[in-house]
């Protein structure tokens, strides 16, 4: 429903094969096919991320700037290993977010940028569609690394990954998503990437954190977190976001965690080979406890980790194809 | 200042009720001084041919942001009604006065007071001092007075001086800092949303106290079927509750937010498809009585930014009677009652004798070609700033020229 974009709208002509989008602001304008298509391309630097040797010189010449109006640690990091892993200069600027969220500045930085002839630009900031605002003033490739609650596209890619490797198909796969539905882009881009590949998405959160009509994103919301675990082959449990939340949410974490903590009991209810997933930083003893969270063979937290820098090179390899003139793109 | 006497001649001229009768007006000085099918120029008049356009009434804009004069004339309008949320606030005599004033002679300025001090919704402010400063409604801003207590005596004391409560239905514990309705939209782009129903909640409280003060509360923008709905039956019994709306409300609903356009942010929020037809129903049966343009010019400092952190309004003085000319060909009302909803009935809230053509009545009159076909441009706008979301969109309506006080304006 969301109209396409005029800075992720096709360049190439039809019936080429080519990826279509410029840049990656978020999953809801992605075909399945192209989802898919991220994810095998992604494959490749699994297989590199585990060698000796992690580096290949494909971007190599190319500068990538990490432009972070919100602070990160993990999400940061992977960018920029996954752009030093392909051999690019990559640059990091953390911007606190009190200095820059007002005012024209966060377009001014963006033309700076773009002055600066970066050839992707990776964003993060704390408003729902400051990466698209970027985007349209800026001539390069722009990646969104989490806007508000909007959308955290290669999170939601990095779990799909991760639970193709572990699944294989996602045609019925029941994927449960439990947590702080309302205040999260990575719920959102989850939904989004889940539903389009095919799997049966349940959301699962107390009134006050779930989103209206969150049903007609094609995902059952659930209240009940014993019942939305019922068959699950995958349980994702998402942090509480305190920082986002004016006035009272919740009466108490242990409150939360008495309706909605991931514990070994709990897991039991899903499938007996469920996997369980989390996109950190986790609080464990309220939404997670820490048996669950380091239950070997069925927890996968960390490679969703190793999976997030071989997608962002997927990403990153992708957009800058027609910057690099490769056959058929350029 | 002089003024020579005026003939506008064959025109149709726009009456309270009924098709527009051909005919033409006089006026001398800046009263009108004979109007109707005989009336004929006379000897020394200055003479304009309306060439079968519409003669009507100056339009009185119940609700505007900022005195944007250049707007506001191209858009027929002769009187607007200033929202005390300025900078500072209208909340004292001496900025009432000089707001009055400050559109004279060509545009008049009525200020509207604010409720209450700086508009912070706790202490009632000078009122009557404000009323004789020429303050000619009290209005809450673009805010809800969130204590139950102060709004009642807000609404006794206002009865009391003979002034209508101009509100803002929002229930500011439910919206808190929501920038868009809850829908499937909001949830999509991730944007902070709160029920429209925090509009029924307000206007429910609103018409309670209103009915217990016996006072007159207008509702400035009523936007959803659940308010619409509570005042059509206070109207009913007898209730003094007026609402009105912008063209915004009844053109778009909350599928304009897509791609985070900030010009659709609006206060109160864009609604859904549901309850913008709701609006358009209670337009056609009168629950809805005023149209206004909401008029607030924003630059690109207010607008290019993120959706959550861009300032709310848009610049809609040029658009207000095009859009509302909309509802016209679709039938929903006839030509003159879009001009009551335009100009009648606004100067009606205000207490001031305007917005009808009637002998006696000041000379504000507009030449306006209904049919007129035109390109809303925001590079080209007369407005002080192009934030319209009606941007490159074709409407019909156009004023050809325009007189406050009999003279000509530009």
């Amino acid at each position: 429903m969301t109209s396409a974009n005029p800075s992720s709208q096709s360049r190439y002509p039809a019936g080429s094969l080519a990826f279509p989008h410029r840049g990656l602001l978020g999953l809801a304008g992605l075909a399945p096919h192209e989802i898919l298509f991220l994810l095998d391309e992604a494959e490749q630097w699994v297989e590199l991320n585990r060698q000796p040797t992690k580096r290949v010189d494909h971007l190599r010449g190319l500068t990538i700037i990490n432009a972070f109006y919100e602070n990160s640690t993990r999400t940061l990091l992977s960018f920029e290993i996954a752009g030093k892993r392909l051999g690019a200069d990559v640059v990091n600027m953390t911007v606190g977010q009190s200095s820059v969220k007002k005012g024209e500045t966060l377009i001014d930085t963006a033309m700076t940028l773009n002055a600066m002839r970066a050839d992707a630009i990776v964003i993060r900031h704390a408003s729902s569609g400051a990466v698209r605002l970027i985007a349209e003033k800026v001539d390069c490739p722009v990646l969104n690394a989490g806007d508000g609650q909007h959308e955290h596209p290669t999170q939601g890619l990095l779990d799909a990954l991760t639970i193709k490797r572990a699944k294989g198909d996602f045609v019925g796969l029941r994927v449960t998503i439990c947590g702080d539905i309302l205040h999260s882009r990575v719920a959102r881009s989850n939904i989004l990437a889940l539903t389009a590949l095919g799997a049966d998405v349940r959301v699962c959160a107390p009134p006050a954190l779930m989103p209206t009509e969150i049903e007609r994103m094609r995902v059952t919301p659930f209240h009940d977190f014993d019942a939305a675990l019922k068959g699950a082959d995958v349980v994702m449990m998402l942090r509480l976001q305190n920082e986002r939340m004016t006035g009272q949410f919740i009466p108490s974490p242990r409150e939360y965690r008495h309706l909605y903590g991931l514990t070994l009991d709990r897991l039991a209810k899903a499938a007996p080979d469920a996997i369980v997933m989390h996109p950190g930083p986790m609080n464990r003893g309220i939404e997670i406890d820490s048996n669950v969270a380091d239950l070997a063979g069925r927890s996968l937290i960390t490679t969703q980790v190793e999976m997030g820098v071989a997608i962002r090179m997927a990403c990153l390899e992708v957009l800058t194809r027609r910057a690099r003139r490769m056959e058929g793109w350029a | 200042m002089k003024h020579t006497a005026l003939t506008i001649t064959n025109g149709l001229i726009v009456g309270r009720h009924g098709a527009p009768a051909k005919g033409a007006i006089r006026c001398e000085g800046d009263r009108i001084t004979a109007i109707g099918p005989d009336v004929t120029p006379q000897e020394g008049d200055r003479v304009e041919n309306a060439r079968g356009a519409l003669i009507a009434p100056g339009l009185v804009d119940l609700g505007v942001f900022a005195i944007d004069k250049p707007a506001f004339h191209f858009g027929g309008i002769t009187r607007a009604a200033l929202m005390p949320d300025q900078n500072p606030p209208l909340d004292r005599p001496s900025s009432v006065r000089y707001a009055a004033q400050s559109g004279k002679p060509d545009l008049w300025v009525h200020p509207l007071a604010a409720a209450t001090r700086a508009l912070e919704g706790q202490d009632i402010a000078e009122i009557a001092l404000m009323q004789t400063a020429g303050a000619k409604a009290v209005s809450t801003g673009r805010q809800w007075v969130p204590d139950s207590g102060t709004m009642l005596r807000l609404l006794r004391y206002c009865a009391m001086l003979g002034l209508t409560v101009i509100a803002h239905a929002e229930d500011s514990g439910i919206a808190g800092h929501a920038v868009a309705t809850a829908s499937e939209m909001a949830t999509r782009l991730g944007l902070p949303s709160a029920p429209a129903e925090a509009e029924a909640l307000a206007v429910a409280r609103d018409i309670a106290l209103a009915e217990i003060a016996g006072a007159r509360l207008h509702f400035r923008q009523i936007t959803t079927k659940a308010a619409l709905d509570l005042i059509r039956a206070a109207q009913k019994r007898g209730v003094g509750v007026t609402a009105g709306v912008t063209p915004a409300h009844f053109m778009l609903s909350d599928t304009a937010l897509a791609d985070f356009r900030t010009f659709c942010r609006f206060s109160p929020p864009l609604r859904q498809e549901s309850d913008r037809k709701a609006v358009i129903e209670a337009i056609g049966d009168g629950t809805i009585s005023i149209i206004a343009s909401g008029h607030d010019p924003r630059g690109a400092e207010d607008k290019r930014l993120p959706f959550s952190d861009a300032e709310p309004g848009m610049a809609g003085a040029e658009t207000l009677l095009p859009l509302t000319m909309t509802l016209v060909r679709d039938g929903v009302i006839d030509l003159a009652t879009a001009f009551r909803l335009l100009a009648t009935n606004p100067a009606q809230v205000l207490g001031v004798d305007a917005g009808e053509l009637l002998v006696g009545h000041q000379a504000d009159i507009a030449l306006v070609d209904a049919d007129k076909p035109w390109i809303v441009d925001s590079a080209k706008m007369a407005a002080a700033a192009g934030n319209t979301p009606f941007d490159r969109q074709g409407v019909q309506g156009r004023v050809l020229a325009l007189w406050k006080g009999g003279a000509k304006v530009g």
